[in-house]
């Protein structure tokens, strides 16, 4: 054992190339996997929550985050759905259970201008009921949120993103200056806290109006709403609410028991239940490639040990005319290209983090370091060595001691 | 059998009962080596040669013995058979009073470790351990533990005068020193038998001079040597001397006798 690492460590420029293999192999590993894992993280417990709050579920004609593809048939199904009206509020608002809070929205990517830049510029613009600050936990860094009278008022008033405040306020306070939509102005009252970004898209475009300003008449048609945010209490009570909220709608839309809804009630579980099919074949991709790596990793480690056999012949008919058994033999090579595989693996993960770490810091994408990739990759590189290290590791060992010896 | 071998301690009568005692018979106490009728074929590229076409020998306990011969009289061979390092196609191989010559291999590696000394003419250390170390590495095979293998492998070379030398590396040490590092390595497991194949090949005369004094007085605390040389001065220093030609025993005679020859033959005996 002690003489494999012995043997190592004076060879150093071999044993780097024998690491190279196993080393990039695993470093893209623990890369790919870094990336998938923190996105995971990120849609998890970030993106979706910004999306959807917990224990909240919206009530609409067709899901708003639509991830991967929709093929035709759904599509063609959701378009033929009746919209959500103005009179389906007051009646899914009776049937929720007590401690339920549930806010209106609807939402149009509208042109707006200001009088401080030249150029108009299109920004998502909701009109919202008061309550979505609630359930949103939206709060805002400079000014205030729209009362509950601004809101049955209609006034003219929006709650804008940072981003928002920025463009269109390049040098001066936003706070009670305006901003016209469709012609109509409308007074800043707030900045909201800034919501971040994932991929690159920063969450912070966006004005909310009182549901009942004028934005109404812009985001949808007269009567039609986007739809309803409704949150429970806690998890217990989510799906009774989920539950009441159905059976309204059925009732109001008159369905059949066998017909189905025509309507969705969205929660974030849904959204990530796609997520995690997606990260399944991003993981299965992020370990399938770094594979490729490896088997050449095995390949190059068996090469060099082969070498190294045939370079250490002599060696090895002196080890056996000393008493090596075979067992011995083989144990010092194995324990050789093991070793080696290893410190390539356990170098490839420092090198795959600093690359994940690196990604992270440089662009927009999110990455983790998961534990269990550090092992599946340290394991995988010993086993490299090991499985690329037999062979070689049994010539030399069945080698005859007296052809060895002779070997010069 | 054994009571005769006592009245005629060292007459060349009690050595042949010895070889051509009953086939299978386990030899007596004193004797470090019995072969009987030893053959070795080897094939080569279809011809077959046969390198040893029925050796008989004995070697007591303590003995020093030159095995000279000319190239291709089968020397290496029995050399090989010696040391365990090959089988014999056909005879009986006692070493240390055991049969050896039907083991299997790794059987084979653990009487070499155990019973067997190797000096070689190139040496063969390992380039990149130390002297030390060198002199360890029969004790790891044996399975000795890191202490005592030190221990060990310490006193082994001040044996051979190299006490101070434990931590250089082959390469910062004459040929000289390398070879008395090999027989360190030869004594630290306490072998029956001392097996060096041309232990002064590599040498000057004068190192080589140096070297056979440490053999010799080896072979004075007891140590039964075997040498394999083709050099009639190297193997002078030896008590005994067999000659093979062509697979068999030609002579093999004391060194009283052996000098005398030498003198009336000069190098016929070398090949």
């Amino acid at each position: 054992m002690r003489l494999a690492l012995t043997q190592i460590r004076v060879q150093k420029l071999k044993s780097f190339f024998t690491l190279l293999g196993v080393m990039i192999g695993v470093m893209f590993l623990i890369a790919v996997v870094s990336i998938v894992e923190g996105m995971g993280n990120y849609m998890q417990d970030d993106l979706m929550g910004k999306l959807i709050p917990i224990n909240t579920f919206n009530l609409r004609t067709t899901p708003d985050v639509q991830l991967g593809n929709v093929d035709q048939a759904t599509w063609q199904e959701w378009r033929r759905r009746p919209r959500l009206k103005d009179e389906d509020v007051a009646p899914v608002l009776a049937a929720l259970p007590s401690g339920s809070t549930a806010a209106v929205l609807s939402q149009d990517n509208l042109m707006v201008e200001s009088r401080y830049v030249p150029k108009p510029k299109q920004v998502n613009a909701m009109n919202v009921t008061h309550e979505y600050f609630a359930i949103k936990k939206l709060g805002v860094t400079e000014g205030r949120v729209f009362t509950e009278q601004e809101d049955a008022f209609g006034s003219p008033v929006v709650v804008i993103g940072t981003d928002v405040a920025t463009y269109f306020f390049p040098s001066v306070d936003p706070i009670g200056r305006e901003l016209k939509i469709g012609h109509i102005p409308y007074t800043v009252i707030g900045i909201a806290e800034s919501q971040g970004s994932a991929f690159g898209m920063s969450f912070d475009k966006f004005l909310v109006a009182p549901y009942n300003s004028p934005l109404k008449r812009l985001t949808n048609r007269h009567g039609v709403i986007d739809g309803m945010m409704i949150q429970s209490p806690d998890e217990q009570s989510m799906l009774a609410t989920e539950d009441a909220v159905r059976s309204v709608m059925r009732t109001r839309r008159h369905l059949l028991p066998e017909q189905k809804d025509n309507f969705v009630l969205e929660t974030s579980d849904q959204d990530l239940e796609f997520w995690n099919k997606i990260k399944g074949y991003l993981v299965v991709a992020g370990i399938a490639l770094p594979m490729i790596g490896l088997v050449v990793g095995a390949i190059v480690i068996m090469n060099i040990m082969l070498v190294a056999v045939s370079e250490r012949t002599a060696e090895i008919g002196v080890r056996k005319a000393l008493g090596a058994r075979r067992r011995d033999i083989l144990a010092q090579f194995l324990v050789e290209s093991a070793t080696l595989s290893t410190v390539g693996s356990a170098i490839g993960v420092a090198a795959g983090a600093a690359v994940a770490a690196l990604i992270a810091a440089v662009s927009p994408l999110p990455t983790h370091v998961a534990l269990w990739s550090v092992l599946v990759a340290v394991l995988l590189g010993a086993g490299v060595g090991i499985v690329a290290g037999v062979y070689p590791a049994s010539r030399a060992a069945r080698l005859d001691p007296i052809t060895a010896l002779r070997a010069e | 059998m054994t009571n005769e071998i006592e009245e005629a301690p060292l007459s060349t009568t009690a050595e042949r009962r010895a070889v051509t005692s009953v086939v299978g018979a386990t030899p007596g106490q004193e004797w470090a080596i019995v072969a009987r009728g030893l053959k070795r074929e080897y094939d080569m590229g279809g011809e077959i040669v046969r390198a040893l076409r029925g050796v008989d020998l004995a070697v007591r306990r303590n003995e020093y013995v030159a095995i000279m011969g000319p190239s291709g009289s089968g020397k290496s061979t029995l050399m090989n058979l010696i040391g365990c390092l090959d089988t014999p196609d056909a005879g009986e191989y006692w070493l240390n009073g055991t049969l050896v010559s039907d083991m299997s291999d790794d059987a084979l590696a653990r009487v070499r470790n155990k019973e067997i000394g190797f000096v070689f003419q190139t040496f063969n250390l390992l380039p990149r351990s130390t002297a030390l170390q060198n002199v360890e590495l029969p004790l790891v095979y044996a399975g000795v533990s890191g202490d005592e293998r030190r221990a060990r492998a310490t006193e082994a070379l001040q044996r051979v005068d190299l006490g101070e030398r434990l931590s250089h590396r082959p390469n910062e040490l004459s040929g000289g020193q390398r070879q008395r590092v090999a027989i360190a390595r030869a004594l630290v497991n306490r072998p029956a038998i001392l097996l060096a194949d041309e232990p002064t090949g590599n040498l000057d005369s004068r190192t080589s001079e140096d070297i056979m004094r440490v053999f010799s007085g080896l072979s004075d605390q007891g140590q039964t040597v075997i040498m394999v040389t083709h050099e009639p001065d190297i193997a002078a220093h030896a008590r005994r001397v067999i000659v093979l030609r062509d697979g068999v025993v030609e002579t093999d005679e004391r060194k009283e006798n052996f000098h005398e020859r030498l003198s009336i033959h000069g190098s016929s005996v070398v090949g």
